[in-house]
């Protein structure tokens, strides 16, 4: 059978380090790049005697999220340990949640060819980081750094509802959008800090039995993402065609030779031992605190994509890129309060906004002029009061030195001359001193027309009103 | 009278009234160490300049006026299970043998806010596994009432010092019975608070559900004083309670007339010793004289005590116990080549037989395929256990009982039965269990001389009602007077 | 229950045990003798009871979400069987 005969079911773990200031279980410092083991304490190094004690805002993040993504909230949710021995995991188990992990059975829309689907979520739960071992180090040693050990992360859980590798990589963008938005991640894959792992199998068409899956890990872009399981699907195929049997084990992404290869662990079979960690209380979420984290809970991206295109009468584009962060979207809505065709705010926005931003590397929060004053600048250039052009300098201007756009018109002089009288003055002299030129015109070269406006624009430096100078110079040619 | 046979209260009062220094009541302690402790072998390692250093400090407090507490200048003795920054803390395993902790337990810390200097750590079975201190990794401890048999444990060292009047007064742990059934065994009071109601933070762990520090002291008016100084709430604890905590010596003189003192069937059973059984029979005619109402309670499940505990225990400690691996801290194998051997090399030789054996059995009963049957089932008994206690407390206010079904037995004779050895504590480690608070207090000797200890357990949070109960007692009987023939 | 000597060595392994073949044959008939002993709570009917996992009904303690010093990296290191620089070094790992 071709891969086409085949049915690729594909689920998505994902693991997302919370944005907290300190870490899930002590109060070092959740920093990325420190010197090794230098945001370290005797709890988070698994010293004896340490106990740990929860991070509060690591239960708000999660339920938020829970929220956003359409779970149940458990009211009492229990935290586990997992046993087993790894250089990089200090007390030789990790702190995380097992069989009553705080939010379940939730959902996410994502776009398809076919349209929207809607992806299951089977659990989301709170756990700690590991350290991180360099196995190169030379001398036939391995390093271990335990700064990350202890970090807060939120493992998401989907079900195999995924069909092929781009819906996977839709699943894991609008994932992000939301943590994002959420403000409890970072969404930065290439750090780590949002990673994902897929668990791929493949099933004949029509059948209703899952086949073997494997375990994809190392997927830090939605490149490798696509490429990994797109590799996999025609993997398992090739293994089933020639009349093998799928494998359940753990693979890697291999960017170098485009393949997953098994990791081929020489260690014994597992045996977590998960069992209630008696050292951390059940956590309790009350009706009340999930009430008011829903009340607080932000307009999601998928929500507010769709509320730009019918308030504001966007196209899809220009909604999806203007909505796909949050403080953008924010700040067009601020601005659109100030100026009413929003088009060509969004015009402006996608232009030249977004250009000065990346060219300039400042965040939007740090942005030094007003939505009132971006309105003003807008509304100049639709009276005429400066040309398009120039609207754009003003911007930049604005954009540096956060003065007003007036004032900024006003000493750099680029307030477009509208006088007719001025601009045919000028007109006038340009045309006496280019009487050949006018011939060539007359005569039919129609191009020159171009010249004659050049000519104007500068002798007034750019500052006429192109609409009017065209208006004369054709008046003026007896056009 | 020897400064060292001062109760804490009886010392506390003579350093508020000038009449004795803490320099030479430290000195007094750390002098009757070097002469009984090579045969009582309490101490793994005493801190000589640290205790001196604090007991200045505190004579200079006294001096001026403004004593930290009640209790400051007051020498004291730590089992070797509390981390003390910058002085060896070993748990009684090689596995730790030069682990200097970069921190100090949350008791640790109140102590020396309180102003009591620590003259050192004390012995004690390794990793507090064990009911006769022959497992530490060091050597055994002796019993100062007869040196040829064991002080208990797992705090025997705490036990055998207090005992021994190396010190005037110690903090042990207890998961099963591990402060009171030394205590029973050396003629000394033994409080295991309710769970929570002791910071954990910095005590070593050996099964996180049961453990909890507490007092072991001479009398029950000074582990009254030193509970007051170590309960509280703990914000590194996040099993600490937040109980209230109350004035613990107020009610101490209110005696037991009017109260009804449970007594548990199932607590005086074959193979208890004869004259254990008799001491305590005659102790609870005491409390009937005294005006006490006897009610004879059940408590069913009791006989599942044992085996519960001895799933949940080593399940917990199996876990807690993997942080011993050679990586950051501690012991590593000097042979080991590869990873794997850092790990099962360093645990093979830092371990002694019994942590092993509990490893082993904790890690069985949480594996895959056996856990249900097991561990889950070994809790959902420990509710059964809980709810014994429950309803025996809608009757009484208290139960009492021996603490140990013997008294302290010889070294060695029960080394190669680890069975006949966990049947030390089956009347204090259902106690545990339940989370419940319990004290042992001196209630006579045998004929040969040796402890007995009355077992008194109390409603959660009831430590008062217990030390009461336990004072009206020693008021009557004051055993804590006879000194051991050391 | 009886222990075989198989279940031993994997039980062994899972804790990181590199017992002595003498080891392996006293556990086995030490560890068996206490399954045994437990046994006894298989005739207990628990069915409906609720397991306790913690001894008393505490709310969980939280803490906020502020920062504390950490351990400089030397303290942390002090009591570290093999370092390198402020790195842990353990053997290689191989994967
Ligand atoms: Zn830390």
């Amino acid at each position: 059978m071709p891969v086409s005969d085949f049915q690729p079911v594909i689920g998505l773990e994902v693991h997302a380090q919370l944005l907290t200031q300190s870490k899930i279980f002590c109060g070092c410092s959740t920093a990325f790049g420190a010197e090794p083991n230098r945001n370290t304490c005797p709890v988070c190094l698994g010293m004896p005697g340490v106990l740990p004690v929860l991070n509060q805002r690591v239960a708000e993040f999660a339920v938020r999220t829970g929220l956003a993504l359409e779970c149940t909230i458990r009211p009492t949710s229990v935290w586990s340990r997992k046993n087993y021995f790894y250089p990089d995991l200090p007390k030789g188990y990790q702190i995380t949640q097992f069989d009553q992990p705080i939010c379940e059975h939730g959902r996410l829309v994502i776009d398809t060819p076919q349209g929207e689907k809607a992806i299951r979520i089977l659990r989301i739960h709170m756990e700690e980081d590991a350290g991180k071992s360099v196995h190169d180090a030379g001398g036939g040693q391995s390093l271990v750094d335990l700064n990350r050990a202890g970090v807060p992360l939120l493992e998401i859980v989907s079900q195999p509802d995924l069909r092929d590798a781009d819906e996977a990589v839709e699943y894991l963008k609008a994932m992000r959008d939301v943590l994002v938005y959420l403000g409890v991640n970072d969404g930065n894959l290439e750090e780590g800090s949002f990673r994902c792992d897929a668990n791929v199998s493949v099933m004949p068409k029509g059948s209703t039995t899952f086949g073997q899956r494997c375990e994809l890990k190392n997927l830090n872009s939605f490149r490798f993402l696509k490429q990994a399981i797109e590799y996999e699907i025609a993997r398992q195929v090739d293994v089933i065609e020639s009349g093998g049997k799928v494998v359940q084990e753990t693979r890697l992404w291999d960017v170098n030779k485009g393949v997953t290869r098994s990791m081929r662990s020489k260690e014994e079979a597992h045996d977590y031992r998960y069992f209630p960690e008696p050292d951390l209380p059940p956590l309790h979420v009350s009706a009340e605190a999930i009430d008011a984290a829903a009340k607080a809970l932000p307009e999601l991206p998928r929500a507010k994509l769709q509320r730009f295109t019918s308030q504001y009468g966007l196209p899809a584009y220009d909604a999806r890129i203007l909505t796909a962060e949050r403080p953008l979207a924010d700040y067009f809505e601020a601005c659109a309060g100030h100026y009413k065709d929003y088009k060509k705010l969004s015009n402006w926005f996608l232009g030249e906004l977004m250009r000065l931003l990346k060219e300039e590397g400042t965040p939007l929060s740090a942005l030094r002029f007003t939505p009132a004053q971006l309105g003003e600048l807008l509304g100049a250039v639709d009276q005429g009061m400066v040309s398009a052009n120039a609207g754009k300098d003003v911007l930049g201007e604005m954009f540096r030195t956060g003065k007003a756009p007036a004032d900024i018109i006003a000493e750099k002089g680029l307030a477009q001359v509208s006088d007719t009288g001025a601009i045919e003055a000028v007109v006038d002299d340009i045309l006496a001193k280019n009487a050949g030129e006018i011939e060539k015109y007359r005569a039919g070269k129609k191009q020159v027309f171009g010249f004659f406006v050049g000519q104007v624009m500068r002798a007034m430096k750019g500052k006429g009103n192109p609409a009017l100078v065209n208006e004369l110079l054709k008046k003026k040619l007896g056009d | 009278m020897q400064l060292t046979d001062l109760t804490m209260l009886e010392l506390a009062a003579k350093l508020a009234a000038g009449e004795v220094s803490s320099e030479e009541a430290t000195r007094a302690s750390l002098t009757r160490i070097q002469q009984v402790d090579p045969k009582v072998r309490a101490f793994l390692r005493v801190d000589e300049a640290g205790a001196l250093a604090a007991a200045r400090a505190s004579d200079v407090r006294r001096k001026s006026g403004s004593p930290a507490s009640t209790l400051d200048g007051v020498p004291l003795g730590l089992k070797d299970i509390f981390l003390t920054e910058g002085v060896e803390t070993t748990a009684g395993s090689r596995i730790l043998e030069g682990f200097v902790p970069p921190y100090d337990a949350t008791v640790v810390r109140l102590l020396k806010e309180a102003g009591l200097p620590l003259v050192g750590k004390l012995n004690m079975d390794e990793f507090a596994m064990g009911s006769s201190n022959e497992s530490s990794a060091f050597f055994p401890s002796h019993n100062p009432w007869d040196v040829s048999r064991t002080p208990g444990g797992s705090s025997g060292g705490s036990a055998a010092a207090v005992a021994a009047r190396e010190v005037f007064g110690a903090l042990g742990t207890d998961t099963g019975g591990s402060i009171r059934q030394p205590a029973a065994l050396t003629n000394t009071v033994g409080l295991k608070p309710t769970y929570g109601r002791v910071s954990r933070f910095g005590v070593i762990a050996f099964a996180s559900s049961l453990d909890q520090p507490g007092p072991m002291t001479r009398t029950v008016a000074d582990a009254a004083a030193l509970l007051q100084v170590i309960a509280r709430p703990d914000a590194q604890d996040a099993t600490s309670a937040d109980a209230p905590v109350p004035d613990y010596s107020a009610d101490l003189e209110a005696g037991v007339r009017g109260l009804k003192l449970g007594v548990p069937r199932e607590y005086f059973t074959e193979g208890m010793d004869p004259e254990v059984e008799a001491a305590v029979r005659e102790a609870l005619r005491e409390y009937e004289r005294l005006g006490a109402t006897l009610v004879d309670v059940s408590l069913p499940h009791t006989k599942y005590a044992l085996a519960t505990y001895y799933l949940i225990a080593p399940a917990e400690a199996s876990s807690n116990l993997a942080r011993y691996d050679g990586v950051r801290f501690g012991l590593r194998a000097k042979d080991a080549r590869s990873l794997r051997d850092v790990y099962a090399l360093t645990r093979e030789q830092g371990f002694g037989a019994e942590v092993k054996r509990r490893i082993m059995l904790g890690t069985f009963a949480l594996s895959s395929g056996y856990y249900d049957a097991h561990y889950l089932r070994a809790q959902k008994v420990r509710t059964l256990i809980r709810e014994d206690f429950t309803r025996a407390f809608q009757q009484v206010d208290a139960l009492v009982s021996p603490t140990s079904p013997v008294p302290a037995f010889k070294l060695g004779e029960k080394v190669e039965d680890p069975l006949s050895m966990y049947l030390m504590d089956i009347y204090t480690l259902p106690c545990n269990l339940a989370g419940l608070p319990g004290l042992s207090v001196p209630c006579g000797f045998t004929k040969a001389g040796l402890p007995v200890g009355l077992q008194i357990l109390g409603r959660p949070f009831d430590e008062a009602g217990l030390l009461r109960i336990a004072r009206a007692y020693e008021r009557e009987h004051d055993f804590f007077r006879r000194s051991a023939p050391l | 229950m009886a222990l075989t000597l198989e279940q031993v060595r994997h039980v062994a392994t899972l804790a990181r045990l590199s017992l002595t073949p003498e080891e392996e044959q006293r556990f086995t008939t030490q560890l068996s003798a206490v399954l045994d002993a437990v046994e006894q709570l298989q005739s207990l009917d628990v069915e409906a009871v609720e397991p306790t996992s913690h001894a008393t009904l505490t709310s969980s303690r939280l803490r906020e979400d502020v920062t504390r010093p950490s351990l400089p990296p030397e303290k942390s290191l002090a009591n570290a069987p093999a370092k390198s620089d402020t790195s842990f070094a353990v053997p290689k790992i191989i994967e």
